[in-house]
This record gives C-alpha cells, structure tokens and sequence, in this order.
C-alpha cells in the first residue's frame, strides 16, 4: 500500500483516497464543515486547509488525493493562520445566539470556534439578516442567518434521498438555502438534513427547543420502524424519550434513518395510554390488579378450552428472546395454532432504507419456531376458526391486531377469552379479558434479526417500575447520576411494565413450568447453546453493530421438529 | 529530650486572678458604651451592599417578560443541580422561552455560578436572604417567585457589570 506523512506519522492509504480520508483512518482529525464521508466534495467551506510540501499553496484536504510520498502538515503555522482566518470570515455573519440555538452543544461552528478560532471579532459593522424561521418542509425548519453555506443539505437530498428539492439562491454573502419554486423539503428522509448541519440552520421541527443535547442521555439501540433495523440513538431526559437519530452502521443504514421512523416509532412509549399493571375485565371494565391475580385468572381460563380451542397469535416484533421463550411455553402447554402476524405494506418499500415489512423482528421470530407446524392452523385459518366459533380463546401477544386491520374486529369480538400482552391501550385491548402490560423495545434488553440476517442488540432506554437506570447500566445524564427520588426530574412516571418473556415466564409458572431466566441474556445464552445459527454468539459478540449471521440454508432444531429456514 | 514542665510560670499577681479578672470587667464596661452594631431582627433589617448573594432571581422587563431565553447554562453549570428549565418557542424576535424555570432553594447553595454563566443577564442574586420553609414542595421556586421588575436589581446588575 502507497504511503503518505501527516505531522510526521506514516500512514498507508488505499489509492484514490483523499488525504482527508486517509487523515481520518487514521485517527488525525482535520477539521471540516462541507465534507461527509457519504457525500460528493464540495469544497467550499475552505477549513479544510493542508500545507504540503511542493505545492505553492495551501490546499483543501477533502478534494486532494493522496498520493505516494506525500509530506502534509496539519498543524504548521501558516495552517492555523489560514485556519483562523477562515473560522474569521464564518463567525463574521454567524449570530451569537447560542443559547437560543438547538443546535449548541452538537454544533461543529461552536465546537471549532472553541479549538480553532481567536476567539475574538475585529467585526464591527452590523451583521447580515436573512430570513429566519422558514418552513422548508413539514418536519424541518430553516434559519438562513445560522446558515454557513457548507451545501451538505443541498448534496443529501441530491445524492441520498434522491430528490433534488433543496438549492442555493443569490451570491456573496446574501447567499441563502431555499426549495425549488413549487416544492417542499418533503421527502421521507428529509430530517437527517438536520443531523448533518453542521450549525443550527436547520432543524429538526419536532425536537425544536425541547431539551438541550446535554441533558439527554443517548442508548444505542435499534428503530423499531420496520424490518431495516436502523442503528439509532434514542435520547432521554427524566426517563421521557426526545429524539431519535441514526447511528453509524456502514452494514445496515450508514449515517441515515428515515422520517418516519424517526417520529413515530416513540411517542406511544411515554403516552397517557401505556398498560400500567395487569388488568382483568370485570363487568365490562378493565380493573387494575395484581400480577398473581392476572395469572391465576389466565389459567382458570385456558383450562376451560380444549387445546384445539385455543390459538396463540404474536407480533413478528418480539424479541428473539420473547419469541424464544412464548414458543418454548406454546409447546410445552401443546398448544398447536400458533403463528405470528406479518405486516407487509406493499409498495411503501424504497431502494433507499424503508422496508416493506414493517416489523422488526420477522426472521428471528420464525427461526425460534413460532409456527404452526407442529400441525396447527396458520394465521388466517386461525381467524376463519374464530369467524366460525371453533377457535375461541386467543393469547394476542404484543399485536395490536385490529389496529392493523379493523376488519379482524369482528372475529376478536366473536371470542369467549382474549388474552392480550399490550403496551398501550387500543381498540383490540378494548375487546381484551385480560391485559397484560408488555414493556416497550425502549424498556428492554433483547435482539432483532433485520431482513438481511443481521442480529441486532436493542437496550433499554427508558426504566419501568422494577428498573434502575444506574444498577441496570443504562445510559446516565447528570440529572440522573445525582438527582434523588425528591427532585421533580425524579418523579417521572414509570410503568409498572414487564417484557413479554417475563409475563411468559409467569404464566408458565402458574401452569407449573417454571423457568429459571432472570434476565434476557441468559434466554440469548441458551439460544446460543441449542442453536448451531447462533452458536458463539453472546450480548458481547453482537456489540453495537451486530453479527450478520451465517447465511446457507441450515436445519435449525431448538425445538425438535421444525421446517428448515432459510435465513 | 528534656522533661517539659507543663506548670506556666506565672507571676504572684497572675496567680490570684484579681488584676485579670479586673482587665476583662474593664473590657465589657468599655463596649458598653461603645455604639451597638446588633440588629433587632426582625424588626430592624439588614441591607446588603451589592455584592452580596441572596436567593437568585430572574429579572423581568418593563413589559412583563422575562429576559431569559431558556438556554440551560445555569442549570449546567449549578453544582447542586438546584435549576430547572424547560424551553419552548415564542413569537418574540429571541425564538426561546422558559415555559418551566424553578429553582429548588433546598438545594441552592448560592454560590452564584448560575448569574455568572448567564449569557442574558437575567438570571441575578438578589438581596433577599430570608428563606425559610415548611415542607418540600414550598421551597421549589417558580417563575411566579423568581420574576423581579429589572428595577429593583439595578444594584446588582451594575455590580455584575465591573467584572464583565
């Protein structure tokens, strides 16, 4: 491999590389406003500069390639000059509005202003106005005097999302950002425009002045939007969910996540509507009640039917470790209709990230054996069976299905028991007998398998009742590590919520099958034990970026008896 | 190491007391009519000078708004995590505002870090030291409590400024 010096280190590099790649590979940090790594080079916003030995001038590090024998300073003085000069020129016209600015904290003018400036304006002269508060589009809002014309947003739209909508109109500095006559910053990614600003200019409208960034605690977790699996940050503050916002993952999504993800894949975990503790029907009401007495009654119940009667029905959502652990109890209990419920919006897929499955977790839930082939019916003849009586009790695990399609009200409406793990309330817990509260994928430790046979660890951000953010190693903001149980921030609702294998685990135990799992990764441990697809993995092995798993067509026997999978 | 003598060596005079004794008397017969510098509290008021840091306020304009944009410096840099503030968005010409600001005065140590690292000159240590509470939930301080006409912290606001 060709070689190139940076400050005196050798450093190799692939050809075609530019230096400020190769810089970066290796751990030196240029500083850069207009590049990304998954953009073209623009080459505009001149803090880039290098000195390299031969060349008169001194050059942007983002649009030269590095060549063989190169000697490039990154720290010389004729570099930090040029260096203030030009944070100079960016602060001319930049306001001071800091702490009005969402952005700050997170914001590369801020941060380089702070390491590469004087820290001082010869500026005297009133600054430049433009157009503050736009509304680019229906998620983002757009401060033209924040804008430093770095052109990433214009070059996303262009090259990511495919949609040219963004454009730079007038010269010099009245130069500003606006969309194309007739058009909107409209299209499904739009938000991660947001996230790569290097300033304030464009925010994202739903977290607009919701929180400063360092207050929140980020947990690398996984979007539950669809069967991607984007890798995200969610961020908390006093156990409530602010944001989302994508994680690098080169294998699964890049820097990227969709609008839709983004937005609606939260909000139902802090809503007013969550299941807080089990609750039992009783006169047409569902009353709270304690665990012990949703169990029992659970039981008394399934025992009145006949195996045949009986139907189990979950989510492709769940975790693998759910999914484990409901089909060990389905068999165990010789239930035989049991099958998880696809969501496959046709058409919604794009090339880009969005998935036409739109849940998370559609492959791991058929490797762990959620199906009907120990010679039951399938999905839809579990609901003709409903339809037509012979089916009359459902254990509806973490599926909304009436919300999916209200026309499988009429067949829930039909049974003598419906069994529900939910997490909000809905229209298909309203025909429920028993409702157990299910916690959330913020609430818990677990695994997805996304469509690409990736395995991926989601980790909860949010506490429930029998949860401690700091004794369960969750994600701590200072509010956090020294508030006290007496500060407001410390009275944040908290529901009382379990994950779906622990409410399984306690039904079993009320059916006299006791399972000895007290936490998610010894369900995973087991997986990994009994089954050769996961064998040497751990909550370790999968880290942050996930385990893409080994992809021939292999007999996979956790549960004697299974269908071969092809993964 | 020689042996200490642990016995002062006082002379005959020291020895009976009376003379010592006599010089104390002196002593507080001499402040008697010296002029008093005790208080009657409460009847009677201290009046800090400028530099002094009572509970911290925030100052409010001639119109009735708050100066403070809800930037979240004060409750930052507070050491004792005693400020809460939530933001939120305004027609006004500054987009911010605090919709939630309270002070916990249990856990205020008033150290003044919060009127230091204000960039708005709004949040400022008042005059006011009398501070007493009977439960918890009285001594959370909110906007209703910590907005102070600009006027009355003119003294403060330009002990501020000598040290800008």
């Amino acid at each position: 491999m060709p070689k190139l010096i940076i400050d005196g280190k050798e450093i190799e590099f692939n050809p075609g590389q530019t230096v400020i790649q190769a810089a970066k590979e290796n751990g030196i940090d240029i500083p850069h406003f207009c590049w990304h790594p998954s953009l073209s080079i623009s080459g505009n916003c001149r803090v880039c500069l290098v000195e390299i030995e031969k060349m008169p001038k001194l050059v942007i590090s983002c649009s030269t390639p590095a060549t063989e024998g190169m000697v490039v300073q990154t720290q010389s003085e004729k570099v930090v000059a040029a260096r203030n000069a030009v944070m100079e020129f960016f602060l001319i016209n930049h306001p001071l509005d800091c702490p009005i600015c969402d952005e700050a904290g997170e914001c590369k003018l801020q941060d380089y202003a702070y390491q590469h400036s004087v820290g001082e304006s010869r500026f005297t002269e009133e600054k430049n106005h433009k157009e503050k508060r736009v509304e680019l589009g229906p998620n983002v809002m757009f401060d033209g005097e924040r804008c430093i014309s770095c052109s990433r947003c214009i070059r996303f739209c262009d090259e990511i999302a495919g949609k040219k909508e963004l454009t730079f109109i007038k010269r010099g500095d009245r130069v500003t950002i606006t969309t194309f006559p007739g058009k909107k910053l409209e299209n499904p990614y739009s938000i991660n425009v947001t996230d790569i600003c290097p300033v304030g200019a464009l925010t994202n409208r739903d977290f607009r002045f919701k929180s400063r960034v360092w207050e929140m605690a980020p947990t690398k977790t996984i979007c539950s939007g669809c069967a991607r699996g984007c890798n995200i940050d969610v961020w908390t503050r006093n156990n409530e969910i602010l944001r989302l916002t994508p994680r690098f993952n080169n294998d699964v999504n890049s820097y990227w996540m969709c609008d839709n993800g983004r937005l609606n894949t939260f909000k139902h975990i802090n809503a007013n509507d969550r299941v807080n503790g089990p609750h039992i029907r009783k006169e047409g009401e569902l009353i709270k009640v304690g665990w012990d007495e949703a169990y029992a009654k659970t039981l008394s119940e399934l025992k009145s039917f006949a195996k045949d009667e009986i139907a189990v029905l979950t989510s492709a959502s769940l975790t693998v470790e759910d999914a484990y652990l409901v089909s060990k109890f389905v068999r165990s209990i010789n239930v035989k209709n049991f099958d998880f419920v696809k969501n496959i919006v046709p058409g919604s897929g794009d090339a880009i990230l969005i998935q036409e499955d739109k849940t998370t977790n559609a492959k791991g839930v058929e490797l762990m054996g959620v199906d009907s082939s120990k010679g039951g019916l399938k999905f839809d003849e579990i609901i003709s069976h409903i339809e037509s009586g012979r089916i009359k009790a459902v254990v509806l695990i973490e599926q909304d299905l009436i919300g999916l399609n209200s026309a499988f009200e009429k067949a829930l409406a039909k049974l003598d028991f419906l069994v529900a793990l939910a997490t909000n309330f809905d229209t298909t817990t309203s025909l429920a007998n028993v409702v157990f509260p299910a916690s959330t994928y913020a609430e818990k430790n677990g695994t997805w398998i996304n469509f690409q046979g990736r395995i991926q660890r989601i980790r909860p951000a949010v506490t429930t009742i029998e949860m401690e953010r700091s004794l369960d190693g969750m994600s701590l903001s200072r509010w956090d590590k020294f508030g006290t149980d007496f500060d407001s921030w410390g009275k944040s609702q908290k529901n009382d919520a379990r994950p779906t294998w622990k409410i399984i685990s306690g039904l079993a135990n009320a059916f006299g099958t006791k399972y000895k799992f007290t936490m998610a990764e010894e369900i995973f441990n087991e997986i990994a034990h009994t089954n050769p697809l996961f064998s040497g993995l751990d909550y370790d092995v999968i880290g942050e970026r996930g385990v893409q798993l080994k992809t021939e067509t292999m007999q996979i026997p956790p549960l004697a008896g299974q269908k071969k999978v092809k993964i | 190491m020689a042996k200490k003598n642990r016995l002062k060596d006082l002379s005959f005079g020291q020895r009976i007391y009376i003379t010592e004794i006599l010089k104390g008397l002196r002593l507080t017969l001499k402040n008697m009519f010296l002029p008093k510098f005790t208080m009657q509290y409460p009847e009677v008021k201290f009046d800090p000078p400028a530099s002094y840091r009572g509970r911290p306020v925030l100052a409010m304009e001639e119109n009735g708004q708050e100066r403070c944009v809800a930037c979240g410096l004060c409750s930052r840099v507070c050491p004792a995590l005693a400020i809460e503030v939530q933001a939120a968005e305004t027609e006004n010409e500054k987009e911010r505002y605090p919709v939630k600001f309270e002070i916990n005065m249990l856990r205020c140590i008033f150290c003044g870090f919060c009127e230091e690292v204000c960039p708005e000159e709004a949040i400022l240590m008042s005059k006011d030291y009398e501070l007493a509470f009977t439960n918890r939930a009285d001594a959370i301080y909110g906007k209703d409590k910590l907005l102070t006409p600009v006027s009355k912290l003119q003294d403060r606001i330009n002990f501020v400024r000598q040290f800008k």
